[in-house]
């Protein structure tokens, strides 16, 4: 049990990193808090994998620190680093059964037979195996696999955090919902930390509190998932959470009035002179509405998708493509439509990043 | 839909039951005809019913008494071989390096002693043995132990084992090479997190992943050295005396030496039986060691019983858009 925090982590495979395009990881601050439950969310190829294995010590950084609480773990290798993890593809060890696999952790660590005993029982308890523990753990299905490598952390009691790099990526599609809600109701009973890596934000909005998105090696946000759907704080974020993700449209920004495609769009905030190469605007489909002609900004629909919960509009502005909620009902005069979008949901983005409008506490 | 069925396909399989019947079934059967038949030269056949048969496992008689000395002295030979080829194999195979260019090195410098044709590696260690000319046989006198594989038993069984760890060790060394390069580094990275030691890494990773190649090399090995004939052949041609003839110099000796071809038939087909059932023990042992005895597959392994229904957590994304 402990507090993991990133201190200036940055990481790089090559042997002399020389630009940022070297690292793999950027530099990285970040404080997981006890007892939380995150996601690390991000496509593939964007550093997850990278951050886990540093957390858990099959890497050592580049640069910066890592510290358990107040104890600097950096150099120390992973057997001494009392954290769990759970891989891709289910570790079992062939030749034992499941009651050995559970106890070997222990065993190696020359935990007394007795205790290891409770203890396995206790946790094959808690992971609903104790009808298979005198069974050898290369027969069973790919899901009870992954709850012994789930249990072989569990069984010891003190460690820190248990990691998953994309744990259910080869578990059935059934399986999957209840391995992910045995995961959040053991979450809930143990208060240990858990970071779960994974590229599919469904996984990673219902397993996590606080979700961590990354993108080309950093951090971009982090937050609850309320946060990231409401206030991205990076392009990134609005496009890669939500489905279909933000609109984001260039535009130029003048006081309380943006302008896309030579046409006026009124912002809640008025914003500060912006010098940046890139400003864009940033908008959810679920708050833009599809109206037939009239008032609001001038479209063509290209098409609408059902998908089933909803409709949704891929229109054009101008030179722009975006997706916009279709309500029902809606009578569409040829291809030809208005848009309104709500001020308050609109966000202003300067190269990427978020920016606070005047006067306003970023 | 219905499956089109077609006796005619049967056909197809023609070719390769003239080619197995010309390669295999009618040459052993040859050697079957010869086993049950007496000749006195001239092709003339006299039939022998299974006394050669008699005669050959009957340790009282003259061929029973050499068949017998040749299968322990071979049986031996195959033993030291599996013993000092398979642990070998397997500490060099984890001994070499994982990536970078030191691989293709090892793995070439490894192969080469597969590649030498076996009389060459008779010859090399005919050389190589000798006192006055050979590098090892001239330091071991030099260093003062009496070496003369022509002369003494030890001697020779000594040069005979090395040579063959020397020509054959390799082999065992890639095949278990390829089965750890197999094992995926999740399995290497979670025996780290679980805190285990090199020795348990290797008893509870490698060896069980190595089981497979390693059932390939046990057979290879003692399937080849069991029948080991052109090295020992060459390097001492079966003496000092008959301390190195082993039951492959001795099925020559009696075919073409002596030209009994009843006898030499009826060795023959004994010393394929004898292969053909220690490999199946090999084969069964070494299958069914570490298997597990419960059902395979069984679906209610480990899964929850009442968890049939997805749990109530709803996607907060979902919510909002409807």
């Amino acid at each position: 049990m402990a507090r993991i925090t990133l201190d200036k982590l940055a990481h790089s495979y090559k042997p002399n990193p020389s630009g940022p395009g070297d690292y793999a990881l950027k530099e990285i601050d970040h404080v997981w808090r006890q007892g939380g439950a995150y996601a690390l969310l991000g496509p593939s190829g964007c550093g997850k994998t990278t951050l886990l294995n540093i957390i858990s010590g099959l890497v050592t950084p580049t640069r910066g620190r890592i510290l358990f609480d107040d104890d600097d773990v950096t150099g120390r290798p992973t057997e001494a680093r009392n954290i769990a993890q759970v891989f891709q593809f289910p570790v079992v060890y062939d030749t034992m059964t499941v009651r050995e696999n559970l106890a070997f952790p222990l065993k190696n660590r020359g935990v007394a037979r007795d205790v290891i005993r409770r203890r396995v029982d206790e946790i094959a308890g808690l992971l609903d195996l104790t009808r298979s523990l005198d069974r050898k753990a290369s027969n069973l299905t790919a899901d009870a696999k992954q709850k012994i490598s789930l249990g072989r952390g569990l069984v010891r009691p003190d460690v820190a955090a248990i990691l998953f790099d994309e744990p259910l990526t080869v578990i059935d599609p059934h399986l999957k919902w209840q391995l992910r809600s045995t995961l959040k109701e053991l979450h809930r009973r143990l208060d240990i930390t858990m970071i779960y890596v994974t590229h599919d934000q469904t996984e990673a909005l219902t397993f996590a509190d606080t979700v961590v998105v990354m993108h080309d090696g950093a951090v971009v946000q982090a937050g609850t998932p309320d946060q990231l759907f409401d206030r991205p704080a990076h392009t990134f974020v609005g496009h890669f959470i939500g489905s279909p993700g933000m609109n984001v449209l260039p535009c130029r920004v003048d006081g309380a009035l943006a302008t896309v495609e030579g046409h006026p769009v009124t912002l809640a905030h008025a914003y500060p002179a912006l010098d940046a190469a890139r400003v864009e605007l940033g908008i959810r489909p679920e708050f833009i509405r599809l109206a037939p002609r009239g008032a609001g900004l001038p479209v063509r629909v290209r098409r609408i998708d059902d998908i089933g919960r909803a409709r949704i509009a891929r229109v054009e502005l101008g030179a722009c493509a975006l997706s916009a909620m279709a309500p029902d009902g809606v009578a569409l005069d040829g291809d030809e439509a208005s848009l309104s979008l709500d001020p308050s949901r609109i966000h202003v983005y300067a190269d990427g990043r978020l920016v606070a409008p005047a006067g306003a506490i970023a | 839909m219905t499956k089109p069925l077609d006796n005619r396909a049967w056909l197809l399989v023609v070719p390769v039951f003239a080619i197995v019947a010309f390669s295999a079934v009618l040459p052993l059967m040859t050697v079957v005809n010869y086993s049950v038949q007496d000749t006195f030269g001239n092709n003339q056949f006299f039939w022998n019913g299974v006394g050669w048969f008699k005669e050959l496992l009957d340790p009282a008689t003259d061929l029973g008494g050499r068949f017998f000395a040749a299968l322990w002295r071979t049986l031996l030979f195959s033993a030291i071989i599996l013993a000092i080829q398979v642990p070998l194999g397997i500490v060099v195979a984890l001994s070499m390096p994982r990536e970078g260019w030191t691989v293709a090195l090892c793995l070439v410098l490894m192969a080469l002693p597969l590649l030498i044709p076996w009389n060459v590696v008779g010859t090399i260690w005919q050389v190589f043995g000798r006192g006055d000319i050979g590098l090892m046989g001239w330091g071991l006198n030099r260093l003062g132990f009496d070496y003369n594989y022509n002369g003494g038993v030890i001697a020779a069984w000594f040069t005979i084992v090395l040579m063959d760890v020397w020509h054959w060790t390799s082999l065992v060394a890639l095949l278990c090479y390829a089965g750890l390069k197999s094992i995926p580094d999740a399995y290497y990275q979670a025996a780290r997190i679980d805190g285990a030691s090199r020795w348990a890494v290797f008893t509870t990773i490698q060896l069980p992943k190595m089981r497979r190649v390693l059932l390939i090399a046990v057979l290879l090995r003692f399937m080849d050295s069991f029948m080991i004939y052109t090295e020992p052949f060459v390097l001492t041609g079966g003496g000092p005396g008959n301390a190195t003839t082993f039951l492959s110099i001795d099925l020559v000796k009696i075919a073409l030496g002596q030209f009994d071809l009843g006898k030499a038939a009826a060795l023959s087909i004994v010393y394929n039986l004898i292969i053909l059932a220690v490999c199946w023990v090999f084969y069964t042992v070494m299958t069914h060691a570490g298997a597990d005895r419960g059902v395979r597959g069984d679906p209610a392994a480990g899964e929850a019983p009442d968890h049939a229904v997805p749990p109530a957590t709803t996607i907060p994304l979902d919510r909002r858009a409807a």
